[in-house]
């Protein structure tokens, strides 16, 4: 019997900040002391909370470690786990406040959160498949195992689920048509090509809990009539391929996938195909011609993937996150399911919370919640305080959207009538040092690098509305320019092949909608007032707040920063790099953004 | 030279496997040589020019040979918020590749770019030799080059 069980969070996220090298030291703390053991330890699953990674939780004491580093091992084996008492300095602590928090329960990150589809990451060991089936796992099989196709169908759609990869197709209507479809040889095909920058719930899920795809891919092959599905994945994401790989071995060898799974005659064959580095590859067409072996281009639509997908046979394709609804619908009931979330968004989401606040990491929310819900009070707000100016929600096919809209409730609906999508889950949040041109200007480079050059509007499109913004950011934009980008994206958008195309000029429609001030002001004034466009800005010291404490010359590598200390210091433009690094090292707020040649205002 | 393309017809390839294939090549050989992809087109029945047109367009194959070290620095949205363009800019720099990465004259170093890794928490991110290193400043990067890699 095990004493206690310790919960190492082994995503990603937490590998990154070292928390292989805690698990060592753990290990060996422990064994040094002979109680080796008395202690279960079990590289989890992303308990979502990135930012104060490393983390251990202890069960049943109930207590969330975090920001941990090798060198506080030995304290909380010693004084925890040996003389029972808690150590608090590692506990987390909200910023400017003096209460710690012990237990996720107390932490204002997930006071908000509601988990149904990571109800498992980082609480079980996502190498085994007991403890998946201790929490439930595997029973909302054995239920669909008892039911004919069409009630599994009909219950996806009372269950009111839309597809979580962007779109927001309700998936049980596209189950339907493929189910439909004639034809005996059918596929299933789970897209876990998650390769919006900023975004990683997807990851996430297969890391912390891959036996829900698997178990959500079984029953989709029982709705629709298949005996084989492909799980295509991010070659960039090994973690995640190494757990699905085990998950499915281990459920074959249970006799879960397979032949005759369960003895009920259904079979089902799992494969995984791994990507190889190309963002097209997430739009459907193009993944089924990867899956197929071929250049990943899209092809037109109709027909679509469900009456004619890979190597010809109806397919049903779904994401990650679509996937691990599936499971709880059938076990819960579409009823229940359906209780969360808003009349036409069922459930949750799961998003990345990334960019300027306070507590990035992964989150999940009911469909509905506000997006000032999301960024202050999961969020915790932005980071030292700045001004909030904008979240961008969608990645490459998404928008930004301004301070007024932060009531918006999240949902498919609100998103797309403000400009934005739900996109697959990416939400970054972004202070006033964001530059909203230099913002799309990045979106849009990435897109366009991402094109498969296959249609006109998209390879071209997307090249001349580059080099716009392009020569906006440099100094060198002209007030027709606006309108030549607002000509070229309506145009992109209505006649490119496929979604990326479609998609791709949202980030420029959505900031010149919400911030065409900033535009302007590139282009009338030269000025980039948040600092970023390095055509169009100067950094000066303001002698007023400086108070000469020489931080910031410490950090300077061109050494532009001269001044007494204690006497107020004086950047010389001529050697700046404009690197930045200054302004986040001055604790006194005191390097001014200013125009360029406009120094002598600040520096008198 | 040792050949890594055990692949031929008796063991019923399907064209489908070229991906495949054409990974463990690279797994293998550190990228993906020309002798290699003429055998995988004589033993698939594949046009080269078709294995060609794969290779180029994935991302992650590489047609030339790769640095002993790879130093991967991650474009992310999060990542370029954080300043990712300077570190990167500052690398290029240290390595001495050009402005877009690549590898070293000396072989010893690749650099390059990746969409997103996924750590957005930890941006700016960066992967040397497969080890994450999160919240690195220009001056940090530099320090890890050459403290350990020089």
């Amino acid at each position: 019997m095990f004493e206690k069980h310790l919960m190492v969070c082994g995503a990603t996220g937490c590998l990154a900040s070292g928390s292989k090298d805690v698990t060592e030291v753990l290990e060996k703390e422990l064994s040094d002391r002979g109680i080796r053991d008395k202690f279960r330890i079990v590289m989890a699953g992303c308990p979502g909370f990135c930012e104060v990674g490393p983390i251990i939780v202890v069960y049943p004491d109930e207590v969330f470690y975090c920001r941990l580093d090798p060198e506080n091992i030995a304290e909380i084996v010693e004084q925890h786990f040996v003389n029972g008492e808690i150590v608090e300095k590692h506990l987390f602590k909200p910023p400017k406040s003096k209460e710690v928090k012990r237990f996720y329960d107390e932490i204002p990150f997930y006071s908000k959160q509601v988990f149904n589809v990571l109800r498992n990451s980082g609480r079980v060991n996502p190498e085994s498949i007991d403890e998946y089936i201790m929490r439930g796992g595997y029973r909302a099989l054995t239920r669909a195992l008892d039911m004919k196709s069409e009630d599994i169908v009909e219950e996806v759609k009372t269950a009111g689920l839309r597809g979580r990869g962007g779109a927001g197709f309700p998936s049980g209507l596209k189950w339907k048509f493929t189910l439909q479809a004639p034809g005996t040889k059918k596929y299933i095909v789970c897209n876990a090509d998650e390769g919006d920058p900023g975004a990683f719930m997807d990851r996430s899920i297969l890391e912390g809990d891959p036996h829900a795809i698997i178990e959500g891919m079984l029953i989709a092959g029982l709705a629709i009539g298949s005996d084989e599905g492909y799980v295509y994945c991010r070659a960039e994401y090994p973690l995640a391929i190494q757990r699905l790989k085990m998950a499915i071995e281990q459920a074959e060898e249970y006799g879960l996938l397979g032949e005759n799974i369960l003895g009920s005659g259904y079979n089902y064959k799992l494969n995984i195909k791994e990507g190889a580095g190309a963002f097209v590859c997430g739009e459907e067409t193009a993944l089924l011609a990867s899956i197929e072996g071929k250049r990943g281009v899209p092809r037109p639509r109709p027909p679509f993937p469900a009456q004619k997908g890979l190597w010809d046979y109806p397919t049903c394709i779904n994401n990650v996150e679509t996937f691990a609804n599936v499971p709880l619908i059938l076990r819960l009931g579409a009823e229940e399911y359906a209780k969360v979330g808003t009349e036409n968004s069922k459930g949750t989401k799961v998003f990345a919370l990334a960019g300027k606040v306070n507590n990035t990491g992964l989150v999940e929310v009911p469909m509905g919640i506000t997006i000032k819900e999301i960024v202050y009070d999961v969020g915790g707000g932005i980071q030292k305080d700045r001004a909030f100016k904008a979240v961008q929600i969608g990645g490459p096919s998404g928008g930004c959207l301004p301070e007024d809209k932060l009531d918006l409730p999240v949902d498919y609906d609100s998103l797309t009538q403000a400009g934005a999508i739900m996109g697959s889950g990416g939400m970054i949040a972004m202070d006033e040092f964001t530059c909203m041109v230099d913002l799309a200007r990045y979106f849009l480079s990435f897109t366009q690098n991402e094109s498969c050059g296959k249609c006109t509007p998209c390879r071209e499109g997307t090249k001349r509305m580059l080099e716009i913004l392009e020569r906006i950011t440099e100094g060198e934009g002209k007030l027709e320019d606006l309108d030549t980008l607002r000509d070229l994206a309506s145009s992109i958008k209505d006649s490119s092949l496929c979604g990326l195309g479609q998609t791709a000029p949202n980030p420029v429609l959505t900031t010149l909608r919400y911030f065409e001030h900033e535009y302007r002001e590139h282009i009338e004034e030269k000025y980039c007032r948040s600092g970023i466009c390095k055509e169009l800005f100067e950094y000066a010291i303001d002698p007023e707040s400086c108070n000469g404490c020489r931080a910031c010359t410490k950090v300077c590598a061109v050494d532009a920063i001269s001044g007494e200390k204690k006497e107020p210091h004086k950047i010389d433009v001529e050697l700046c790099t404009k690197c930045g690094s200054c302004v986040d090292r001055c604790r006194q707020d005191a390097i001014k953004i200013i125009r360029v040649g406009s120094e002598a205002d600040v520096q008198g | 030279m040792k050949t890594f393309c055990h692949c031929n017809n008796h063991y019923g390839l399907e064209n489908s496997s070229i991906i495949l294939f054409m990974q463990n090549i690279q797994r293998n050989c550190g990228y993906l040589p020309e002798d290699e992809l003429k055998r995988l087109a004589d033993n698939t029945g594949t046009p080269l020019m078709d294995i060609y047109s794969i290779a180029t367009f994935y991302k992650s194959f590489k047609l030339e040979p790769q640095g002993e070290h790879t130093i991967t620095v991650c474009t992310g949205t999060a990542c370029h918020l954080r300043g990712s363009g300077e570190v990167f800019e500052e690398m290029a720099a240290v390595l001495g590749v050009g402005s877009g990465g690549g590898t070293s004259e000396d072989g010893k170093y690749t650099l390059e770019k990746v969409n997103c890794l996924g750590a957005c928490a930890l941006a700016p991110l960066i992967v040397i030799d497969g080890h994450y290193h999160g919240n690195v400043t220009p001056g940090k990067a530099r320090e890890m080059i050459e403290e350990h890699y020089k």
